[in-house]
């Protein structure tokens, strides 16, 4: 089966995001591929061993090339690069990756269950609703039969199996495998695989339907008491006593 | 007109109540929808909140591609200029389809709503929640989702409003339900829990999640996880906190062998005061932690469970 894997290009979770004059400055910030999207393309490479038929699929700015050539470096045999500085909303994102879709005609499309810079976990969905396709959201097993495909998924109390006909989009988190690292070998053939080129122009869209007012850092600042454990029983009776009578919390 | 899409079960859930509070504040006529089996039971009590509430029991209103189509059938009839509704996952899985429907910009998982001219400015969490940002659209209709927990719920009001039933046309969907499975906790809820007690991968064993029980019993907390105790099997699902678990704020946040990974404190991170226990004294946690003690908690939570029964005899 055919699968593309929508994937990002996010500051380390570990970076440290700074802001300045109320916007979020990444210059400088360590980038890598989008931890949730991981799941996706190791899942596809799981599903069509040896990458054939796996395509990668990036909206962004020419940064996103790093993470396009990890998930080359996975394994996926080539790529879309819609390359753009705008920051699109989600529903002009999937107007532009159904452009997409249409033209590749896939089977399955993974996306990402949160993006780690927008916090958004609205993609999945909207393309499913662009494409007219079921989707499963929060995925944490998938299995196919005959062109059906069973999958467990996270709800808000607890979990749900579902099967549903293909084509149909996947959000993917973890739980769903252990992805790969990519080994050196790989690296170098990453280099030389195919990146498509294209604009979101090429699929009418210019702006973006939601503006973005300003971006801020709000850290609580914190009191970092730290007491020493090494006798644990009137440790215990000091942070009782701060968390009564200072922190009033107990 | 403010669609307000109404989560329930025998009654109207916290979530929904939320989100009618947000819509009250934004000071505009409300339509409560309640789509599914049991909603027209839940309809009198929505009228409180709304000027009307339209019901539909339709047997393919499953799957959000169904809701989606619905909801947004529904903002068009009732010639709504925002589509409210909540930000639990289940409604993040069917808000996004709904915008797509109605060619509206989507404005995701609010803490804070205001109406501008002729749309919506909203504050929301971005980078893992590092960052606040402030967003806004404007458009004939905008649809927004809004975070779980941090909204007061509504005000029923004096006058309910008109109920009506409503009919949709709907075709199944092509999703079969093979089954379900509902995490039942006998605590109070995470969410709503004014103190959590979270252990971590550093509890070591699942037996030893009874010293986070016994802590929570006392001071009458949530229990919560970290997303590496809830994969190894020792505890569920429902009580991870983080990224791809829940989102928590209570006024004392106790985690216990927890290192504060990004993606856990993406989900915990506002809480009023964090407390850590961790033997590592440079443990990521203890950077954001109001109190702590550097300790092995083996010795350490005994001691504690000890000391806040004292408290509260
Ligand atoms: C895409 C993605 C999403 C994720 N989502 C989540 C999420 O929602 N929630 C989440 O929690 N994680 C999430 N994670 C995982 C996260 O990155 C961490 O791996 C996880 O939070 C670690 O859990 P932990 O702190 O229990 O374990 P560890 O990081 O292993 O920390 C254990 C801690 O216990 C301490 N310790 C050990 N023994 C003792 C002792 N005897 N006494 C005292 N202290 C002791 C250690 O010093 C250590 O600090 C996600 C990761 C990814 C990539
Ligand atoms: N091939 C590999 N096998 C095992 N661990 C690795 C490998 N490559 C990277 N790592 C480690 O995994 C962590 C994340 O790596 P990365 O995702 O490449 O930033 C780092 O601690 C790396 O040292």
């Amino acid at each position: 089966m055919k699968i593309l894997c929508l994937i990002r290009q996010v500051p380390d979770a570990e970076a440290k995001v700074k802001a300045a004059n109320g916007k979020v400055d990444l210059e400088g910030a360590t980038m890598a591929l989008d931890g949730m999207d991981e799941y996706g393309v190791e899942q596809a490479l799981r599903i069509n061993e040896g990458g054939a038929n796996t395509v990668a699929v990036a909206l962004g700015n020419a940064r996103f090339e790093d993470a396009i050539r990890r998930a080359l470096a996975m394994g996926l045999e080539r790529a879309v690069h819609i390359e753009t500085d705008l920051l699109l909303d989600v529903v002009s994102q999937a107007q532009i990756l159904k452009g997409i879709v249409l033209e590749e005609t896939p089977d399955l499309v993974f996306v990402g269950g949160q993006h780690a810079d927008t916090d958004s976990q609205a993609l999945g969905a909207a393309l499913a609703e662009a494409l007219g396709w079921n989707q499963v959201t929060w995925t944490t097993e998938l299995t196919f039969d005959h062109g059906t495909a069973k999958a467990t998924h996270d709800t808000d109390d607890g979990k749900e199996s579902l099967e549903l006909s293909l084509p149909a989009v996947i959000t993917t988190q973890q739980g769903l495998n252990e992805p790969r690292y990519p080994t050196l070998p790989n690296i170098m053939k990453a280099k030389k695989k195919e990146i498509r080129k294209t604009s979101p122009d090429q699929y009418g869209i210019v702006n973006s339907k939601v503006k973005i007012v300003s971006q801020e850092i709000q850290e609580r600042a914190r009191l970092n008491k730290l007491i020493d454990g090494k006798d644990p029983v009137a440790a215990a009776e000091q942070l009782v006593k701060l968390l009564h009578e200072e922190a009033k919390v107990i | 007109m403010i669609l307000v899409v109404c989560e329930f079960d025998t009654k109207l859930k916290k979530s929904a109540l939320e989100v009618l509070g947000a819509a009250q504040r934004l000071n505009d006529g409300i339509t409560a929808v309640l789509l599914g089996a049991g909603a027209s039971a839940v309809a009198p009590e929505a009228a409180l909140y709304a000027d009307q509430v339209l019901v539909c029991e339709d047997a393919l209103l499953e799957g959000a591609k169904n809701m989606a189509q619905a909801v947004a059938d529904l903002s068009e009839q009732a010639e709504a200029n925002l589509v409210l509704i909540s930000g639990s996952r289940g409604g993040r899985e069917v808000a996004p389809r709904v915008a797509v429907r109605l060619n509206a910009p989507y404005l995701e998982d609010a803490i804070a709503l205001e109406g501008i001219e002729g749309g919506l400015r909203i504050q929301h969490y971005a980078y893992l929640a590092r960052v606040t940002e402030t967003l806004e659209a404007v458009a004939p209709v905008v649809v927004a989702t809004v975070k779980p927990n941090t909204q007061a719920v509504g005000s029923p009001k004096a006058n309910a409003g008109d109920v009506y039933d409503v009919e949709l046309e709907l075709s199944p969907s092509g999703v079969k339900v093979l089954g379900r499975v509902v995490e039942k906790s006998s605590r109070v809820a995470l969410t709503e829990a004014s103190v959590v007690v979270t252990g971590g991968r550093g509890l070591g064993a699942p037996e030893n999640f009874a010293l986070i029980e016994s802590l929570a019993d006392v001071l009458g907390a949530g229990v919560g996880a970290t997303r590496a105790a809830v994969d190894a099997g020792w505890r569920p699902y429902g009580e991870q906190v983080g990224q791809t678990g829940k989102t928590v704020q209570p006024n004392a946040y106790i985690a216990v062998g927890v290192s504060g990974a990004v993606q856990h404190l993406s989900g915990m991170g506002k809480s009023k005061n964090i407390v850590a226990i961790n033997k590592d004294a440079e443990a990521p946690i203890f950077k954001v932690a109001d109190y702590g003690i550097v300790g092995d908690l083996h010795a350490i939570m005994p001691a504690l469970i000890e000391a806040a029964k004292k408290l509260k005899d």
